[in-house]
C-alpha cells in the first residue's frame, strides 16, 4: 500500500499519528484507571507470594552468625576433612555466638537439615569462651559429636544464605555423611505423605461434592423460579453462617453421643457399642470439608446449566435418543466448563483448607496446611514458605493441566 | 412410515386412510385452572403440509409439543398412523423436530449432529456417512460437514437443523417457527426450499407460525388458532376470500369492518343496515337471525369506485378521499364511509388509473360476495 503513507486526516496530519494519538490518550485514561487495582494486588498479592518464595529459599539464620566457619567452606571443596582451622573458626563463631547470644538463632538452621542439632550449637556455645587450642580437641570433649561428618556436612549446607534446603526437608530427604541427598528414615517421612493425603483427600472431597451438587445445580437450574430460589437460599445458607457454627453443629451431629449416632442406634443399624467414629478423624474431615465447599460447585455448575436450554434435550429426545443418551451425549458435555470451573474451585479451596481439619479432623485428619500452621507457629518460617510454594505448584500444575485438557477460556464460574 | 396393517386392524386403517395425524378431543391444561388447549379435532393427511397459524400464546407451540411426545395431553387422545401415542415416549415416535433456535449441538460439528439419530439407531458407519452426504447435499451444504454450529450463519445453521430432522427419514417433521430468527429475504427463500423439500420427499408437515405470509405460501391447509381453539381449517385461499369469523378475517389480510345490524336475512344473502343508516348487501357467514348485530367483513382490493366493475344493482355508499399513499404497485386509500374514517381501498397502478385527490367525494361499492356478514 504506498498510498496509505500519504493519508492524512482533515486537519493535515498523519493520519496514523493521528490515530496512535487518539488511541494514546484512551489508554493513558485507562491506565489511570486502574492504577489503585493494579497497586492493590501488588501490596496484596504479588508482594506476599515473593517473599513467602524468597523465604523458601533464604535463611542467613547459620551463615550470618558463623562468619568465620562459613568462610572456611567457602575456601575449601565439600567433601574436604575439618582441619585445625575449621575448627578454630567453629570455635570463635562460636564465642560470638554466645556473646550475642544467637546460638539459637544458627542452631536452628542447621537443625533443620539436620534434626537435634540445635542442642549442640547452645550448649557447645555456652563453655566457648574458655577454650583454647587447639580447638579440634577442646570441641570434641566438649561434645564427641562434632567430629560427625553429618554435623559437618549440615553446617555446610547452612553456610550460604541461599538453599534448597527446606524444599530437601519438605520432601522428605536429608543430607548424609558426604553431602549427598538420601531419603530420611521411614519413621521420620512426613511431607510426602500428608502432600499426597492432602491430595488424595481434596480430590475425594471434589468428587463427592461434584456427585452431590450436579443434580442440585440441575434442580436449580430448572425449577420454576420461586422454587428456585428457595433451593438457592438454601445453597447459599452455609456462606451466611459463621464457618465456627457450622463446624461445631457438624460436631453435634457426628459426634459419638451425637444425632446421628442416636438415631442411628435408635433405627437399630448398629449396637449401642458400635457407635461409628465420625469426626474427629478422616471420615470427619471430609464429611465437612464437603459440606463447605459444596457451594462452590454448585454455583458454577448451575450457571452454566442455566444457559443451556431446553430445546437441546428436546432435540435429542425428538432424533430418538433415550434419556440416558441425552444426558451422556448432549447435556453432559454442555456442562463441563461448568463442572471443571467448580472441580478445580473446590479442589483448590480444599487443598489449602486448615481451620476444619484443624477442628474436627482429629489426629489422621490433618493436611498439609495444618502442619505449614504448625511450622508457623514454632516460627519456622522457611520450612513453612518452602511447603506453601510447593503446594503451589501443585495447584499450578493442575491449572496447566486443567488449560490442556479443557481450555482456561471454557472456565465459567458464572 | 410403512402402512404395515396386519388382518385385524385393517378395518381401522382404511377407515382412517385419509388421517395419518389425528388429535381427538385434545385438551391441555398446565396450572390446573385454564385450558390453553380446548377441544382440537384436527386430522392430518399422509403427504399434507398443514400450518398452525396464530397469535402468540394461542396454544399452537403446545398442540406441537403434544405431538412430539414432551407435554402430555391433559385429556383426549393423539393418534400417528392410527396408533394412539399419549403413552409413547418422545424417541420412540420417530417423528422429525425443527425448533426456532435451531437446537443444533454445539459441542459437535455438523456431520455429527446428523451422525447422532442414526447412530442411536444404531446405523453402521457406511451407512451413516452416506445418508449424511445426501442430507446436506439436499439442503446444498454439502461441504460444511466439519463445521461447528457456531461457525454457521443463521440460515445455514437452519439448513443443518433442517437435514437433521430429516436425516433419519421421518414419515412426519414438526416445525416450530423454524425461519422466526431470519431476515425477510432469507426467510422467503427459505419457505421456498422447505416447501420443495416437502413435496420432493412426500413427508407430512406440521408448520407453526405467527406469520400469515409465511403460511398463505407454503401450506396445503392452515389451521387458525386463537384461544386455544382451531378458528378456521381451510386451504390458504378459502381462508383469506372466505374466512368464517371475525377473527379469521381480521387476522388474515387486511379487511375494512362495518358494524351494523341485519335487516333481512334470505338464503345466502343478507341486508345489513350500518350504524349510520345506509342499507348494504353481504353474504351472511356467521350470523344466527334477523336483528342481531354483525360485522361486516370486505377485503380493501374488492373494493371499487367505478360503476362499470360493480355488478348491475349493487348498492353503493358515499366516500371521501382522506389520502392516497403511493406504494407502488398498488395505491392505497384511506376513505371516509359510513363513519368511520379508515376504510381502505386498494387500487392497482395501471397505465389508465384514476387518480383521486383528497377531499374527492365518490362512491364505493363491492360484489356482494366479498362482503362478509361476519360475529360481532
Ligand atoms: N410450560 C408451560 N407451563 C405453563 N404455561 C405454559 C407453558 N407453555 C406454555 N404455556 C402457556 O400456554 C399458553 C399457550 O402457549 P404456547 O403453546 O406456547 O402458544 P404459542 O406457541 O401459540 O405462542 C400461553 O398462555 C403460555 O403462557
Ligand atoms: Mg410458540
Amino acid at each position: 500500500m504506498a498510498d496509505s503513507a500519504l493519508l492524512t486526516t482533515a486537519d493535515g496530519r498523519p493520519l496514523a499519528q493521528a490515530l496512535a494519538e487518539a488511541q494514546g490518550r484512551a489508554r493513558r485514561r485507562a491506565f489511570w484507571l486502574v492504577v489503585p487495582l493494579l497497586l492493590f494486588v501488588l501490596v496484596s498479592f504479588i508482594l506476599p507470594i515473593g517473599q513467602m518464595l524468597h523465604r523458601s529459599v533464604h535463611h542467613d539464620g547459620f551463615s550470618a552468625n558463623a562468619p568465620a566457619v562459613s568462610a572456611w567452606f567457602a575456601a575449601n571443596p565439600p567433601g574436604t576433612q575439618p582441619d585445625e582451622a575449621a575448627f578454630a573458626a567453629l570455635a570463635q563463631d562460636l564465642r560470638a555466638m554466645q556473646a550475642n547470644r544467637t546460638a539459637g538463632e544458627a542452631g536452628t538452621r542447621v537443625n533443620y537439615v539436620l534434626p537435634e542439632s540445635r542442642s549442640l550449637f547452645t550448649k557447645t556455645a555456652r563453655s566457648a569462651k574458655d577454650m583454647t587450642p587447639p580447638f579440634k580437641a577442646a570441641l570434641l570433649a566438649a561434645d564427641p559429636k562434632w567430629d560427625d561428618p553429618r554435623v559437618w556436612a549440615a553446617m555446610r549446607s547452612s553456610s550460604s544464605a541461599y538453599t534448597a534446603d527446606f524444599y530437601m526437608v519438605a520432601l522428605d530427604f536429608e543430607r548424609g555423611p558426604d553431602g549427598s541427598l538420601e531419603r530420611v528414615p521411614e519413621n521420620r517421612q512426613i511431607y510426602v505423605y500428608l502432600f499426597v493425603k492432602t491430595f488424595v483427600l481434596s480430590g475425594l472431597i471434589t468428587l463427592i461434592c461434584l456427585l452431590i451438587g450436579f443434580p442440585v445445580a440441575h434442580l436449580l437450574a430448572t425449577l420454576p423460579m420461586a422454587r428456585a430460589n428457595l433451593l438457592m437460599i438454601l445453597v447459599l445458607l452455609p456462606f451466611w453462617t459463621s464457618l465456627l457454627v457450622r463446624t461445631t453443629s457438624w460436631m453435634a451431629l457426628l459426634q459419638g453421643e451425637g444425632v446421628i449416632n442416636d438415631l442411628l442406634v435408635w433405627i437399630g443399624v448398629i449396637a449401642g457399642d458400635g457407635r461409628l467414629r465420625m469426626i474427629n478423624n478422616q471420615t470427619g474431615t471430609i464429611i465437612v470439608m464437603t459440606h463447605i465447599l459444596l457451594p462452590f460447585m454448585i454455583l458454577p455448575l448451575y450457571s452454566v446449566m442455566r444457559v443451556i436450554p431446553p430445546s437441546y434435550a428436546r432435540a435429542a429426545r425428538s432424533l430418538g435418543a433415550t434419556s440416558w443418551t441425552t444426558f451422556r451425549r448432549v447435556y453432559l458435555p454442555q456442562t463441563l466448563p461448568g463442572i471443571g470451573a467448580g472441580s478445580l474451585l473446590v479442589f483448590i479451596l480444599a487443598v489449602g483448607y486448615y481451620i476444619t481439619p484443624a477442628l474436627v479432623g482429629g489426629a489422621d485428619g490433618q493436611l498439609i496446611s495444618n502442619l505449614i500452621d504448625f511450622h508457623m507457629d514454632k516460627s519456622n518460617w522457611s520450612l513453612a514458605a518452602a511447603l506453601s510454594a510447593m503446594l503451589l505448584v501443585g495447584v499450578l500444575i493442575l491449572y496447566w493441566l486443567y488449560e490442556r485438557l479443557v481450555g482456561i477460556d471454557r472456565l465459567k464460574l458464572g | 412410515m410403512p402402512a404395515d396393517a396386519d388382518g385385524e386392524s385393517s378395518l381401522a386403517v382404511t377407515a382412517r386412510a385419509e388421517s395419518f395425524v389425528e388429535f381427538d378431543r385434545v385438551q391441555k391444561s398446565y396450572d390446573g385452572a385454564t385450558l390453553v388447549v380446548k377441544d382440537l379435532n384436527l386430522s392430518i393427511a399422509k403427504g399434507e403440509f398443514l400450518t398452525m397459524l396464530g397469535p402468540s400464546g394461542s396454544g399452537k407451540t403446545t398442540c406441537l409439543m403434544m405431538l412430539a411426545g414432551f407435554e402430555t395431553a391433559t385429556s383426549g387422545e393423539i393418534r400417528l398412523d392410527g396408533r394412539p401415542i399419549n403413552q409413547v415416549p418422545p424417541h420412540k415416535r420417530g417423528i422429525g423436530m425443527v425448533f426456532q433456535n435451531y437446537a443444533l449441538f454445539p459441542h459437535m460439528t455438523v456431520a455429527e449432529n446428523l451422525s447422532f439419530p442414526l447412530e442411536v439407531r444404531g446405523m453402521a458407519r457406511p451407512e451413516r456417512e452416506a445418508k449424511i452426504a445426501r442430507a446436506l447435499d439436499m439442503v446444498q451444504m454439502g461441504g460444511f460437514g466439519s463445521r461447528r454450529p457456531a461457525q454457521l450463519s443463521g440460515g445455514q445453521q437452519q439448513r443443518i437443523a433442517l437435514a437433521r430432522a430429516l436425516v433419519f427419514d421421518p414419515g412426519l417433521v414438526l416445525m416450530d417457527e423454524p425461519l422466526g430468527a431470519l431476515d425477510k429475504q432469507l426467510r422467503e427463500h427459505m419457505q421456498f426450499e422447505i416447501k420443495h423439500l416437502h413435496e420432493s420427499l412426500g413427508i407430512t408437515v406440521v408448520y407453526v407460525t405467527h406469520d400469515q405470509g409465511e403460511a398463505l405460501t407454503m401450506s396445503d391447509r392452515i389451521a387458525v388458532f386463537n384461544d386455544g381453539r382451531i378458528q378456521q381449517l381451510a386451504p390458504p385461499a378459502d381462508l383469506y376470500e372466505r374466512p368464517g369469523n371475525s377473527f379469521v378475517a381480521g387476522f388474515i389480510g387486511e379487511n375494512n369492518r362495518l358494524p351494523g345490524t341485519v335487516e333481512d336475512r334470505s338464503g345466502d344473502k343478507a341486508l345489513v343496515r350500518l350504524a349510520t343508516g345506509e342499507l348494504i348487501d353481504a353474504t351472511p357467514v356467521s350470523i344466527t337471525e334477523k336483528g342481531s348485530r354483525t360485522v361486516v367483513s370486505i377485503r380493501p382490493e374488492r373494493v371499487e369506485f367505478k360503476p362499470e366493475m360493480m355488478p348491475p344493482g349493487a348498492r353503493t355508499l358515499d366516500a371521501e378521499v382522506v389520502e392516497v399513499i403511493y406504494m407502488g404497485d398498488i395505491l392505497r386509500t384511506v376513505l371516509k364511509v359510513a363513519g368511520t374514517d379508515d376504510f381502505v381501498m386498494k387500487m392497482r397502478n395501471t397505465l389508465g388509473q384514476t387518480r383521486l385527490a383528497p377531499g374527492q367525494k365518490i362512491k364505493v361499492g363491492w360484489h356482494p360476495q366479498d362482503a362478509r356478514a361476519l360475529d360481532p
